[in-house]
């Protein structure tokens, strides 16, 4: 076995005292089910009752937020975008179809952040702003990561073009510039507004001179006897190159302008120009990439890895991808020495700046306590196909194994299990498993909630999972005494077994009560009545009744004799059919014709001589009434026989 | 789909529904209501597409929630009585009447009907109801339809066993007559002056028992009913002859949840689908009768391999038809950008659309080409 990355956090349970008590437990796909156990340490006293309560443990509560929850739902959209790029597109060149999605994830968070920041501020609840503050911070953690490994894994710009998206997130990510910006552009003097150099200082370590050189004009203006020194770092500001990856300049044309333009700071430094005035001097040792000069920024910068940015942008603005770790790692040490060992964040983004994406799942995994960022983002890279060297010791690979975490959490909700159906279907290896186990689990409260099951397991022609629950249906129906929902449920199930159930339940209604309930149903079988035979002799029992109705008696009789010849009827029913069969032996006119007789008194004679006398029907009947019925059925069809032989011998003389 | 507006709501939303515009103001709707199903909590909620004091430019256009009350059970259908009143259906078989108190913004119970539908030991799902101030219908899984007035606290009518499958929708055809559809495929009417639980008529397609999940009157021609089913046809009704639609149109690869004529715009239809699309149907016609009301002709222009009814069916309708049927065309056009989940509702007036999903959201078009 492996050694854990982390030591597991302990969670204590209220109302369980666990230096006395053993607990069990039992694991969900999401939550875990605890109970105290009544096992007794040796040598421990016994401490009274147990405690009567099992408790849910929750790892993940983010699921149930409802603000997440937006987060879960616009995602899932982009999740299968993405996953119809791969049919669609087959060229190589995709990445910017890859990139925009990476930028849809990105702004679903954003959106997100800007929602809960909002609600963090107004809500009054004390701890719901703190868990708000939380939920901010945590998506601020995940779209800098995500942001990251869109530029380095994503987009893998080469040298030039890297240091420029760079430069672009680490802009997005300290957004505190541009607030300070708007407070000291805003106030009365600007110039003299006590962030006044903090701003232009901040913007010169974004690399943004422009904006550095307009704010650094109203300071001109302020001392006029300084104004050459200005007009010499307002020039280098402006000569400042910068790399354009579509114009027609090559990365080592561009090297070399920097390197002009680089030594043209440096001897501005060695001539003292900037003597006079600490901040302009401390600007121009910035662009020459004077390491102790940025880290006495250090609250300006804020983090290391706005350090390493700077660094690359005033010391090696062509970095290679290559190389970026080298740097990453000493300006993290540079940075940080003072404060202390690297939080999780800070390994992540290394992680990432060595180009090693496993370590960032993998500490993504450990570090956050949904699934929800490194399923997405891992699907992705996948799709760049970026991960395929790596198999896992478990389950199929870490594109899958992520998925089906993350659905199976979703699935666990009772209201977001919908969305889990299409990440488990872009799950090729276990996803259907994994469906087919949790579909059928889903509360059904209403038909219409079943139909929606049903359709999903349709779609996906999971045969026996329609099966079960149209039999639930059924059966709930049946419990409620509505046969005719049961017998659509079992017709839609193609259950068999279960019509015959119900058919037998309708004819039991009938020999109760004389008439047939749910006529509109009956009367509308059609080809579902060949479902099964008990099913198919009710339609056409109760088809004998219509024709009867309407007083069709040649086609009702040849219907009835035919449902006890072709023995489509339950033996236990014949001796209803007979009895069915008395008032059209009565008639005035012969409607049974001799051979039809014959076979009547066939059906009688084989009734009574199995002497399988119908008890099943009537169990408490006396055995007077049943030999009074045979003996009047007797004598009516030796009536009728008698008529039939004489018309017959008629038509035929 | 540049006029498309989507909120994320964080509940998924089974029920959608424009407030009436009095006659007599010339406005555009603004409000309108919406009901969830499948949360833990369900929830009716009053949404404002209107124009507010205090909104912010980039929020032009978005729905904001005037307010929300704890409904019991999944909404199941949901209309207004009128202005300020709105009648619910709950899966606990609960029929609700809401009032919306629009100088505080607040909701309250106005009435409430307990168990309306039932079985004898359980609950059972309200599936639809249909407003015709003061009276309501509502259908159930228990196959009654029951006739409440909204001043009455008491039951009016109940027709027991009106189904022995489950009803899954209501609509007034005339005052004292309604029609359900129900899951083996039936159309049913019922006529209140009539004693007794026979229904007056039955309609069905020969041979057929797909479920019939929805139905609306079209708004001028009181014998003249659309229906969607759970293969996602599109079926026009004419209840006075008989067992042969009108015509039979392939719309949906799933269940259709609703279909609605536009009230004042008869030649446009809507239809929304499990399959997660919306379509708007357009009939451009010469005649003055829609193209879809017109029998099995355009049926063949249909690109979405419509499939034709019985023949026959042309002589039936064209003593009904005044104009040349062969003039008629229908187009129809998806009204959502792509998306995989169930459109469960629809609401069309004027100019507006609002429907919603269970994707947690709600689309707003404020400008459909009526």
């Amino acid at each position: 076995m492996e050694e854990v990355d982390v030591e597991p956090t302990t969670t204590l349970i209220p109302g369980i005292d666990f230096t006395h008590k053993h607990l069990g437990f039992v694991w969900g796909p999401g939550d875990i089910l605890v109970y105290e156990t009544e096992y007794k340490a040796t040598g421990a006293a016994s401490s009274g009752l147990c405690c009567p309560f099992v408790h849910v443990v929750r790892k993940d509560e983010d699921i149930y937020s409802p603000i997440l929850r937006k987060l879960f739902n616009e995602s899932h959209h982009i999740f299968v975008g993405l996953q119809k790029i791969k049919e669609e597109v087959p060229s190589k060149n995709k990445k910017p179809q890859f990139v925009s999605i990476s930028k849809n994830y990105r702004s679903v968070i954003r959106a997100c952040m800007e929602e809960l920041q909002h609600i963090a501020v107004s809500t009054r609840d004390g701890n719901l702003a703190t868990q708000y503050g939380n939920q901010v911070s945590i998506l601020l953690a995940v779209e800098l990561i995500w942001n990251l490994c869109e530029v380095l894994f994503i987009e893998a710009a080469p040298a030039g073009a890297l240091l420029l998206h760079l430069l672009d997130w680490v802009r997005l990510h300290k957004a505190d510039v541009d607030e300070k910006a708007r407070e000291v552009l805003q106030s009365e003097s600007p110039a003299e507004h006590p962030a006044y150099w903090d701003l232009a200082i901040s913007y010169v370590l974004q690399g943004r001179t422009d904006e550095a050189r307009q704010i650094l004009v109203k300071q001109a203006t302020l001392q006029p006897a300084a104004r050459g020194m200005f007009k010499l770092l307002d020039t280098l500001l402006m000569k400042m190159p910068v790399y354009n990856p579509g114009g027609t300049q090559t990365l080592t044309e561009f090297d070399v302008n920097w390197r002009h333009w680089h030594e043209e700071c440096d001897r501005c430094l060695q001539d003292n120009s900037f003597a006079s005035n600490r901040h302009l001097e401390a600007i121009c040792k910035i662009l020459v990439g004077d390491e102790d000069t940025l880290l006495e920024q250090k609250d300006l910068l804020g983090t290391w890895y706005h350090f390493l940015v700077t660094r690359l942008l005033y010391s090696h603005p062509t970095v290679k991808p290559t190389e970026l770790h080298y740097y990453a790692q000493s300006s993290m040490d540079m940075f940080l020495d003072t404060r202390g060992a690297p939080e999780p964040l800070d390994s992540i983004l290394l992680a990432a700046f060595e180009f090693d994406i496993h370590q960032v799942i993998k500490d993504c995994s450990i570090a956050l306590n949904n699934w929800w960022f490194v399923a997405h983002l891992t699907d992705l890279l996948d799709h760049c196909k970026l991960l395929q060297s790596h198999n896992l010791h478990f389950g199929s690979n870490l594109r899958e194994f992520l998925l089906l975490e993350y659905a199976s959490g979703l699935f666990t909700h009772h209201s977001l299990w919908q969305l889990a159906v299409d990440y488990f279907d872009h799950c090729p290896e276990f996803g259907r498993v994994y469906l087919e186990l949790q579909i059928e689990r889903v509360p059904l409260d209403t038909e219409r909630k079943a139909l929606k099951v049903l359709r999903i397991c349709e779609q996906r022609q999971m045969a026996e999972q329609v099966r079960s629950i149209c039999k639930i249906m059924a059966k709930r129906a049946l419990r409620n005494d509505r046969l005719g929902s049961a017998l659509s449920w079992s017709i839609r199930a193609k259950d068999a077994a279960f019509a015959t159930l119900i058919s037998e339940r309708f004819l039991q209604d009938y020999c109760a009560r004389g008439t047939f309930s749910d006529l509109d149903l009956i009367d509308n079988l059609g080809s579902a009545m060949l479902l099964s035979d008990r099913l198919t002799f009710l339609g056409q029992y109760r088809e004998f009744h219509k024709l009867y109705g309407e007083k069709r008696f040649g086609e009702a009789a040849t219907l009835l004799l035919s449902l006890m010849t072709a023995k489509i009827a339950p033996r236990s029913f014949w001796m209803t059919l007979l009895t069915d069969a008395l008032p059209l032996l009565e008639q005035k006119q012969v409607i049974f014709s001799t051979d039809q007789t014959y076979e009547l008194m066939h059906c009688l004679e084989e009734l009574t001589a199995g002497k399988v006398i119908p008890s099943l029907d009537h169990p408490m009947q006396d055995e007077d009434i049943e030999t009074t019925k045979v003996e009047l059925l007797r004598l009516a069809l030796a009536r009728n026989l008698a008529l039939a032989i004489v018309k017959e011998g008629t038509v035929e003389g | 789909m540049d006029c498309i507006n989507a909120k994320f709501v964080s509940q998924k939303i089974s029920k959608t529904r424009w407030r009436p515009v009095s006659s007599a103001s010339l406005h555009q709707p603004d409000i309108f209501a919406t009901g969830s199903w499948d949360n833990e909590d369900n929830k009716i909620s009053i949404w404002s597409i209107g124009e507010h004091g205090n909104m912010d430019d980039e929020f032009e256009g978005d729905p904001q929630l005037l307010c929300e009350y704890k409904h019991n059970g999944d909404v199941m259908d949901l209309q207004f009585l009128d202005q300020e009143r709105i009648v619910t259906a709950s899966s606990t078989g609960a029929v609700t009447i809401f009032r919306h108190h629009q100088n505080s913004q607040t909701l309250s119970v106005a009435q409430l009907w307990d168990r309306a539908h039932h079985y004898p030991c359980d609950n059972a799902p309200c599936t639809g109801l249909v407003c015709n101030s003061p009276e309501i219908v509502t259908v159930g899984e228990d196959g009654r339809v029951i006739l409440f007035r909204a001043d009455h606290k008491g039951v009016m009518r109940t027709i027991e066993n009106a189904d022995s499958s489950t009803i899954h929708a209501v609509t007034f055809l005339r005052t004292t007559e309604v029609l359900t559809v129900n899951s083996i495929g039936q159309l049913k009417l019922w006529d209140f002056r009539q004693q007794g639980n026979e229904p007056s008529q039955i309609l069905s397609l020969t041979g057929d028992r797909v479920p019939l999940h929805c139905v609306d009157r079209h708004p001028n021609q009181q014998h003249i009913v659309a229906t969607g089913g759970q293969d996602g046809m599109l079926c026009i009704w004419d209840v006075r002859q008989g067992n042969v639609p009108l015509s039979l149109m392939e719309a949906h690869s799933a269940e259709m949840w609703e279909v609605h004529f536009h009230p004042s715009n008869t030649e446009h239809l809507f239809t929304c689908s499990e399959d997660g699309s919306l379509l708007h149907w357009e009939s451009s016609t010469n005649s003055s009768v829609p193209s879809f009301l017109q029998g099995g002709r355009n049926t063949s222009v249909l690109s979405r391999s419509a499939v034709a009814p019985g023949g026959g069916n042309q002589s039936l309708t064209s003593g009904w038809l005044s104009g040349d049927s062969t003039k008629g065309h229908l187009e129809t056009t998806h009204m959502l950008p792509s998306q995989n989940l169930s459109v469960n509702s629809l609401d069309v007036l004027d100019q507006c659309l609002v429907c919603g999903t269970d994707g947690e959201a709600i689309y707003i078009n404020r400008q459909v080409p009526v």
